[in-house]
């Protein structure tokens, strides 16, 4: 038994021990063990990067290296919907830093951020690839174009 | 061994297969300027620095990762290489704060030495500056990531030499940092405070906590009477932070050096080394007479303490309960010392000059406390000795030998090699054999005991017993022999344990740059200093003797115990 979680970890860690079982002694099975307990957590707690690190004897210090260099990998909670707004050049060039202010602003977080009821979590990109849209932002999958900062209010009130 | 022929920079060289350009060019006496290099640590390949023009090579490669091979032709000095290299140090110290003058590391870093050899004279670019806070939350390092040139020197020293795998790259691009996981401070993480990675840094990353302060204020406090502890292995490195070569005996200059500063009374840890070897002694014979837990190890290095603690707290019971030199020195001092000059203890500050950072750490643990203060107010390392006695203008080349102040200054030979792996052993070995035997030994060099090597065996006879001992330095390698004591495979006896390599000659405290050859000259000079010595046995100190007959009593009774005796328990950083 470990002692990262004061000895319930059976119950906490009942999805992290099927993901290691999967990768038993595989070589090379950090990354996807990472992902998959992200998906299964929402994002990589100290507890369950100590777990991992654990079990597949992997010192915590090199994990935490891992997972701070994939931009992919969370290590905090994230929010219920996830806007990423875009900072790419055509966006820029027609206001897209506005944009991120206005989001800012309503929010009252930063790029990177979660808002402490885990509603959002802000993100900038640098294109998604619709710049006919520009100044454009994503939340979820929904794509919103053609922005100014007085449509922002409204558009995030569609997500709870 | 499969050798190749190579060229560099004209000259014909023969070198094993499997040596890098770098390592050939050593070979003939060709320098290759290097930053990130560090001869005993794994090569990184980081910094740039160390670039050379191979011909047929797709631009400069780094000759410290590069692999020689048959009929290489390289070139070092070219202008394409200088070029390369200044610009790769420019770029460093565009991102540096720059701020030499009042670093710690100052006139002794690896990044103002390459500046000053390239002949760095402008700085091109003026680039972004990190903002990392600054990690000081523990007695004994100070990491300040802003000065931080992403070697992966302490990376490598922590996981590959102490296998305790603190540090890892983090982040990624400019944002890379050198963090412990979760960007926690080493107070919160299972570090040892060894220090070995302040001794490999090659800035002021890290450092040594400085405590230079407090005890420069103590020593002109009139109301204070200050005495000073000096380490067995400080007097073999001290000179090399003044200017004198590895391996120099500087014991009487450093004692002379230390009453310039000031300090009311200089005595030496060696005395309590050799309390230690009776009190530990004693423990080992009471543990093979009476069924004791076996194997008994040392207890005098913190670094290791804590790795036991941190990591095997299963195996506490091993530890001898002994206290270590250090600490005994300090009980000592603000009680029997206190009582025979007739001083109030409230008035004495106790400092040590240890070569060591985690003593730091240790003169602060709650139980360290037994004569009702704290026993050792401060602890100094051979490098914050240094510059102490330069800040007060010293000429150390230029002072007389003094001796040390009796009755706590007087010591054995057996006392000095404690600061060599191995040194605790063959001191024990010395009195236990006699206590035990009841005759005096033939000889007092435990050959078998000495040398540099991780982990070291011997089979002493001892009257009809055959003792087995193993003499054990470095954390990487003592994780192996607590694995093999755990799992029932060790049947020593008695280990000795010390974590830095070479023992406390290679401290974390110990004077920038060590390397393995200033590891053996630090050697050499220590059991110089036993050779020398009158007495070499503990128990012939004159000077413990009085204090058992006139003061403690018998070894292992109530007062030492009180006094003298500690106990361990589980540390929960990880």
């Amino acid at each position: 038994m470990c002692d990262c979680c004061g000895g319930n970890h059976e119950k906490k860690f009942v999805q992290l021990e099927a993901i290691l079982k999967k990768y038993q002694g595989m070589k090379g099975a950090l990354i996807p063990v990472l992902q998959e307990a992200q998906d299964a957590y929402g994002y990589l707690s100290k507890e369950v990067i100590e777990h991992i690190g654990e079990h597949l004897d992997i010192p915590v210090s090199q994990i935490y290296g891992v997972v701070t260099f994939y931009s992919q990998f969370h290590l905090n909670p994230r929010g219920r919907n996830i806007i990423r707004v875009c900072q790419g050049t055509a966006c820029h060039v027609r206001g897209g830093k506005a944009i991120l202010e206005a989001v800012q602003k309503q929010l009252n977080i930063k790029a990177g951020q979660t808002t402490p009821d885990l509603r959002f979590t802000l993100e900038t990109v640098a294109c998604i690839g619709a710049c006919g849209l520009a100044p454009v932002m994503m939340v979820n999958d929904d794509t919103h174009g053609r922005l100014t900062q007085e449509l922002i209010p409204e558009i995030l009130t569609k997500y709870s | 061994m499969d050798m190749v022929n190579i060229t560099i920079d004209g000259k014909q060289v023969r070198v094993p297969k499997t040596a890098t350009v770098l390592e050939a060019a050593k070979a003939v006496g060709i320098k290759i300027p290097s930053l990130c290099y560090h001869p005993e640590l794994r090569p990184e390949g980081a910094c740039r620095v160390c670039v050379v023009e191979v011909a047929g090579a797709r631009g400069l490669v780094a000759s410290c990762v590069y692999p020689v091979s048959e009929g290489m032709e390289v070139r070092t000095t070219t202008q394409q290489v200088r070029e390369a290299r200044k610009m790769v140090v420019e770029l460093l110290l565009a991102n540096h704060p720059q701020d030499c003058l009042s670093c710690q590391r100052n006139l002794n870093c690896e990044l103002q030495t390459i500046a000053s050899d390239l002949g760095i004279r402008k700085i091109r670019f003026d680039g972004e500056k990190k903002q990392c806070s600054i990690d000081a939350e523990n007695p004994s390092l100070v990491r300040d990531q802003n000065k931080c040139i992403l070697c992966g020197r302490c990376i490598k020293v922590c996981s590959d030499v102490q296998g305790m795998n603190v540090y890892s790259f983090a982040n990624r691009g400019f944002s890379t940092t050198v963090v412990p996981a979760f960007n926690q401070g080493l107070h919160q993480v299972a570090c040892t405070y060894c220090g070995q990675c302040a001794t490999v840094c090659p800035t002021g990353a890290i450092v040594e906590k400085d405590d230079t302060q407090a005890v420069w204020e103590a020593l002109s406090d009139p109301n204070k009477h200050v005495v000073v502890q000096t380490a067995p292995a400080v007097r073999v490195a001290l000179g090399e932070t003044l200017g004198m070569a590895p391996g120099s005996v500087v014991t009487g200059k450093m004692v002379a050096a230390l009453r310039k500063l000031g300090f009311d009374k200089v005595f030496d840890t060696d005395f309590t080394a050799d309390l230690t070897i009776l009190e530990e002694g004693s423990e080992l014979i009471d543990r093979l007479q009476n069924g004791g837990k076996l194997p008994m190890i040392t207890s005098c290095s913190p670094g290791w303490i804590n790795f036991v603690e941190l990591v095997y707290p299963d195996l506490l019971e091993h530890l001898s309960t002994a206290k270590s030199p250090q600490q005994m020195f300090g009980a000592l001092v603000k009680t029997y010392y206190a009582e025979k000059a007739g001083i109030d203890p409230a008035q004495i500050v106790s400092v040590s000059i240890m070569p060591c950072t985690a003593k730091k750490a240790e003169a602060v643990r709650e139980e360290m406390r037994s004569s009702g203060y704290q026993d050792v107010d401060y602890v100094l390392t051979t490098r914050e000795l240094g510059r102490m006695i330069k800040e007060a203008g010293i000429e150390f080349a230029n002072l007389p030998v003094e001796e040390y102040d009796a009755p706590l200054g007087i010591s054995t030979g057996a006392g000095v090699i404690f600061g060599a792996t191995g040194g605790v052993m063959e001191a024990a070995l010395r009195t236990v054999a006699e206590i035990l035997s009841g005759k005096e030994l033939d000889s007092i060099d435990f050959n078998d005991v000495r040398g540099m090597d991780g982990v070291r065996e011997a089979k002493i006879l001892i009257g009809d017993l055959t003792v087995k001992v193993a003499i054990v330095n470095t954390l990487s390698c003592a994780r192996k022999l607590l694995e093999k004591i755990r799992s029932g495979e060790a049947d020593y006896h008695f280990v000795e344990v010390m974590a830095c390599p070479g023992g406390c000659l290679g401290g974390g405290g110990q004077p920038i740059p060590t390397y393995s050859e200033t590891r053996q000259q630090r050697a050499k000079a220590i059991y110089e200093c036993d050779y020398t010595s009158t007495i070499r046995k503990s128990h012939q100190n004159p000077a413990v003797k009085e204090l058992y007959d006139t003061w403690l009593g018998k070894p292992l009774g109530d007062k030492s115990h009180h006094l003298l005796h500690t106990h361990y328990k589980q540390q929960n950083r990880k």
